[in-house]
């Protein structure tokens, strides 16, 4: 029998980017919020401290900071065809878990969507006709970038994002992005300083007639006090961003800039080690009453709520979605139902560049450092006769260069033994990769539901994945990677590995966490989970934040969107939903 | 200074004689240390404190005195040693270690059996200008009434009324653990004796009131002098070496006085006051047992008292600079590694330091005090910025115990207080070995396995 808590006006589940965001915003508004996080307190001084976090084999290797398989994982399938086998070992993405969720550990890139990115469907086939998206399942989003553009900039000034702007209020500027959407203020911080790989990027990206320009960034150039009094550090490019958490104070996450402040709020309540089982509903299934949820002991406990907030990694959102029975799940055969569906990754490709005649001490980097061009992402160039949409940013990236997992050697060359050894001691300071940061594109056979066979430690059905990357995709790979490598040339490497990404999807190795979709959003319950504001069509006291609110995933990071999204949630809720509660916000 | 209190053995021979036996048997024993909190580091706040004193307080009758009442409570730090870890706020029960043992502090909830819930504006003034309990029990001076004792009585009678507003909690502070014959309050009369006259606040007719106002709160309420000024064999403060700085329970409780480089020489008015405010500024943070301070006190002082608090410190005559000898240059060839190694990530090279966030190191007077405990304790032990209502990060410094061995400690200790144009006596690795040892921290790894 699970022991009924008292009740409060939130329950955020799970407490990452999103859920700190909603605390945040919610607690200062005068709710009463709890947030419920599977895992245990992390902080900088006892998780991350500068004395022991560059330990590779601790933090990377054996994914000290990840979501561990033995507790919680999925099963796989490239199609529908095959059967799911659960995952023992994750690889290709690496959710987080416990406090501060993923944001401990992500390189701190923080980007936002093209205007285009919005109205993705409608775009692509006003320029280049409907044919161009035959086999997609896009879908426009249900708002506009000028309708986020406000809550892009607070999370911006919530991490001080390092930047140069491109776009500032309609008004170009030199050296930033000159494809970007409008910028209603200019980052809080200056660009981090280049280092010499970035640099010859720059430079060969410029003398082409393309446009680069500082990636922006999470990792700081400069200390910095966001406007919740909370202090970050300046970068020291020691390169351990990503996989790792921060001990200097630099890298923007959950901990260095909203949870010692929410901590002080007394309207707030944290519980660890609380993993959400279920979301609970009337009778007639239109209204949560709250959430049952189990302690590491395995005590069962319901805690009722006003508002019941999915804030976990979008995995687990989904999940919650489908054992909780609310929305229709998605069926690829048909086509009818939404959770799960358009489930979407990031197709990443790369160059390996090789340089006999320069030093390039990568192991000088920092997350977001990059001199990166965003010419072929989106629809910033002419996709006519390309045989596919999207694109890629390419940047000349040195986000360290750990030795454990970021020894590069030329193609051909052994995967051990003396060739290996004289060519990784060769190369490990004269390489870099440019990272080829494509778009993901929806297609009817992709999608999340529940494993038939396998079930997790609870007794729920597992996640499964069905997922390979569309043909569109593959193709703008290849497009971007082959413009990635005439840049690599350019900058005078002397040799030029392209790794364009093919099929099928492997889940096995390392690509990248941004795994969107299966709770979007949209303009009606017809074709999405949630609307707007990320609330559930058909239980109006369930908000759903994280990048599952994608219909498609762009070529860029999603943080910086998604926690954007999170801010306009908590605005309508503060602004509209707590006077009418438990009535939807739109009206479809 | 004028608002130092006045002292007067006439009359009290026979008590004085019996000072002289008691404090042959103090010096047998070592140093007398009354203040000293046993948790070095800033702790999480016991639940519900920061709630109780910065609640509004409801309307109602006594409203205004509750608040006044509640205000200088907060000025006399009371929260800090007046609740226990993971206590109810103002219930007692915190141990406070001396070299004796141990002093446990007392309820001051509404509770009428174990509280103050009975007392009388009388006793309770008794209490703080003449350190004695109802009944004539003489209170240990860990109640630092050596300064309360200038507190007005108005002042304690609003102190009173907002005690009396604090939840009742029904708890019991354990005895004492003291030997005899300290645990003989007895004793006390004639530690009071040769330490202790009760006086009233006298100011400076010559001074602004703003320094008058600052030096009521200094040397009374806030009773910096408890730590900040060096002790006697008894643990009475010499007020002839007021402010210039003390060792306290393994740390070092900085110079105060206009010393450029061990005080506040440096330091403007605006300086301390967003230290005092915020927790942090261009020159220090506030961590440990100051980290408290800042948090349950000065962090929620009015911005007039905190410049008043400015002015009367500013008015500190300069302590006498020590002199040192060049630092060995081996010791600082190592130290300069090891501080490029393990310190610049976040103190940047020079010691320029990330100000208000990091403190910079070049021109640090808590780096220079002469007594390089403080230094050695933040290396061995690591800190954490406290948190204040501005400032609500808590950023540490991470422990090297681990990571450095004794020698290394004392190298890059004595490296940082002798680079930049900073300048200060050499550390030895035997004292770096000692406090090591006192903190009971790890030994370091082998050097190849860190």
């Amino acid at each position: 029998m699970a022991k009924t808590m008292p009740k409060v006006d939130v329950v955020l589940v799970g407490f990452g980017w999103t859920g700190a965001i909603l605390a945040q915003q919610l607690c200062d508004a005068g709710l009463t919020v709890v947030a419920l996080e599977r895992a245990a307190v992390r902080t900088t001084p006892l998780n991350w401290a500068t004395t022991f976090d560059q330990d590779e084999l601790r933090y990377m290797w054996r994914h000290h900071l990840f979501q561990n398989v033995r507790y919680s994982t999925l099963t796989f399938r490239n199609n529908v065809n095959q059967a799911a086998l659960p995952m023992r070992h994750l690889g290709s993405f690496l959710p987080g878990t416990g406090v501060g969720g993923a944001g401990i550990h992500w390189n701190g890139q923080i980007w936002r969507w093209l205007e285009t990115d919005f109205k993705l469907k409608s775009h692509n086939e006003t320029r280049y006709g409907k044919q161009s998206t035959a086999g997609l399942t896009l879908q426009d989003m249900p708002l506009s970038y000028g309708e986020l553009e406000p809550y892009y900039d607070l999370f911006d000034r919530i991490c001080g994002t390092s930047g140069q702007a491109g776009n500032l209020k309609g008004a170009k500027q030199a050296g930033g992005n000159p494809f970007e959407a409008e910028r209603s203020a200019p980052y809080p911080t200056p660009p981090l300083p280049m280092t010499y790989g970035p640099k010859l990027f720059e430079q060969a990206a410029a003398s082409m007639g393309l446009h680069p320009f500082p990636h922006p960034a999470g990792n700081l150039s400069q200390a910095y006090t966001n406007p919740l009094g909370m202090q970050l550090g300046k970068c020291t490019f020691c390169g351990f961003c990503e996989k790792f958490g921060c001990g200097n104070y630099s890298k923007a996450s959950p901990q260095t800039t909203l949870i010692p402040y929410i901590l002080t709020k007394p309207n707030f309540e944290l519980r660890t080690e609380a993993e959400v089982l279920k979301v609970e509903r009337t009778p007639d299934g239109r209204h949560a009453t709250g959430v049952t949820y189990i302690d590491s002991g395995g005590a069962e406990y319901f805690q009722p709520a006003e508002i019941v907030a999915l804030t976990a990694y979008q995995l687990h959102n989904v999940h919650l979605m489908l054992v909780s029975g609310i929305g229709q799940p998605y069926d690829p055969a048909t086509g009818k139902g939404v959770v799960g569906k358009n489930y979407c990754y990031q197709t990443v490709s790369s160059v390996d560049l090789f340089f006999d005649d320069k030093l390039l001490n990568p192991f000088i980097g920092a997350g977001a450092l990059a001199s990166v061009i965003d010419d072929y992402n989106g629809d910033n160039f002419d996709h006519s006769g390309l045989g596919f949409i999207g694109g890629a940013y390419i940047a000349g990236m040195v986000t360290g260069a750990r030795p454990i997992e970021m020894v590069r050697v030329p193609d051909g060359v052994p995967k051990w033994g003396l060739e290996w050894k004289r060519a990784a001691a060769k190369y490990f300071l004269r390489s870099m990769s440019l990272s080829v940061h494509g778009s993901s594109y929806p297609q009817a056979g992709n999608y999340l539901s529940l494993d038939p066979t396998y079930k997790d430690q609870f007794g729920r059905p597992m996640l499964r994945m069905t997922f390979d990357f569309p043909e569109n995709d593959l193709k703008m790979a290849s497009y971007c990677t082959d413009r990635a490598a005439e840049i690599g040339k350019k900058m005078g490497a002397s040799l030029v590995h392209p790794k364009a990404r093919k099929g099928p999807y492997d889940i096995k190795p390392y690509q990248t966490t941004h795994n969107v979709g299966g709770t979007m959003m949209g303009e009606s319950a017809n074709d999405s989970a949630v609307n707007k504001y990320s609330q559930s069509w058909d239980v109006p006291n369930l908000f759903v934040t994280g990048a599952g609110l994608y219909p498609q995933n762009p070529g860029y990071n999603p943080t910086g969107t998604l926690a954007a999204l999170a801010f306009l949630t908590a605005d309508a809720i503060k602004s509209h939903y707590i006077k009418a509660p438990g009535a939807p916000l739109v009206t479809a | 200074m004028s608002a130092a209190w006045p002292r007067s053995f006439t009359g009290r021979t026979i008590l004085v004689i019996a000072a002289l036996i008691l404090l042959l048997v103090l010096i047998s024993a070592g140093t007398w240390l009354w203040f000293s909190a046993n948790e070095p580091k800033f702790s999480d706040p016991p639940p519900g404190l920061l709630s109780i004193l910065t609640e509004p307080i409801p309307e109602g009758p006594n409203a205004d005195l509750i608040r006044r009442g509640r205000y200088l409570t907060i000025a006399g730090d009371c929260a800090s040693c007046h609740t226990r870890r993971g206590g109810r706020p103002f219930e007692g029960g915190l141990g406070l270690q001396t070299p004796f043992g141990i002093i446990y502090s007392a309820n001051l909830t509404s509770d009428r059996d174990n509280g103050i819930g009975a007392w009388t504006p009388e006793q309770f003034f008794n209490a703080l200008h003449n350190g004695a309990a109802p009944g004539n029990k003489r209170l240990y001076p860990a109640l630092p009434y050596p300064h309360f004792t200038i507190v007005s009585r108005a002042d304690t009678d609003a102190i009173l009324a907002y005690l009396k507003t604090v939840p009742p909690v029904h708890y019991a502070q354990p005895g004492n653990r003291l030997p005899f014959p300290v645990d003989i309050r007895a004793s006390l009369i004639a530690w009071n004796a040769l330490n202790f006259s009760p006086h009233a606040f006298q100011g400076n007719s010559a001074m602004s009131a703003q320094w008058n106002r600052g030096a009521y709160l200094v040397e009374g309420l806030e009773h910096c002098g408890a730590c900040h000024t060096p002790k006697n064999v008894l643990g009475a403060e010499l007020n002839n070496q007021a402010y210039r700085g003390a060792a306290i329970e393994n740390w070092v409780a900085p110079d105060l006085t206009g010393n450029p480089r061990t005080g506040l020489g440096r330091w403007s008015s605006n300086d301390i006051v967003q230290y005092l405010q915020t927790g942090r500024n261009a020159h220090a943070n506030a961590s440990g047992l100051m980290g408290e301070v800042v948090a349950y006190s000065t962090s929620l002082l009015s911005d007039s008292d905190l410049l008043a608090i400015a002015a009367y410190l500013k008015s500190l005559p300069a302590s006498p600079t020590l002199s040192s000898g060049a630092p060995d240059a081996a010791a600082m060839r190592a130290g300069s590694a090891i501080f490029f190694d393990a310190c610049t990530a976040c103190h940047l090279a020079g010691g320029k330091g990330q100000p208000g966030m990091f403190p910079p190191l070049q021109g640090s007077n808590v780096a220079q005090q002469d007594d390089p405990t403080g230094v050695i304790h933040l290396i061995l032990a690591g800190t954490r910025t406290a948190p204040t209502r501005s400032r609500p990060g808590f950023q540490s410094m991470p422990s090297f115990a681990w990571k450095l061995s004794d020698q290394e400690v004392a190298d890059v200790a004595t490296y940082i207080r002798n680079s930049w144009g900073n300048r200060a006596p050499p550390v030895d690795a035997r004292r770096v070995a000692k406090l090591r040892s006192k903190l009971k921290l790890t030994q370091p790894l082998a050097s190849d396995q860190r």
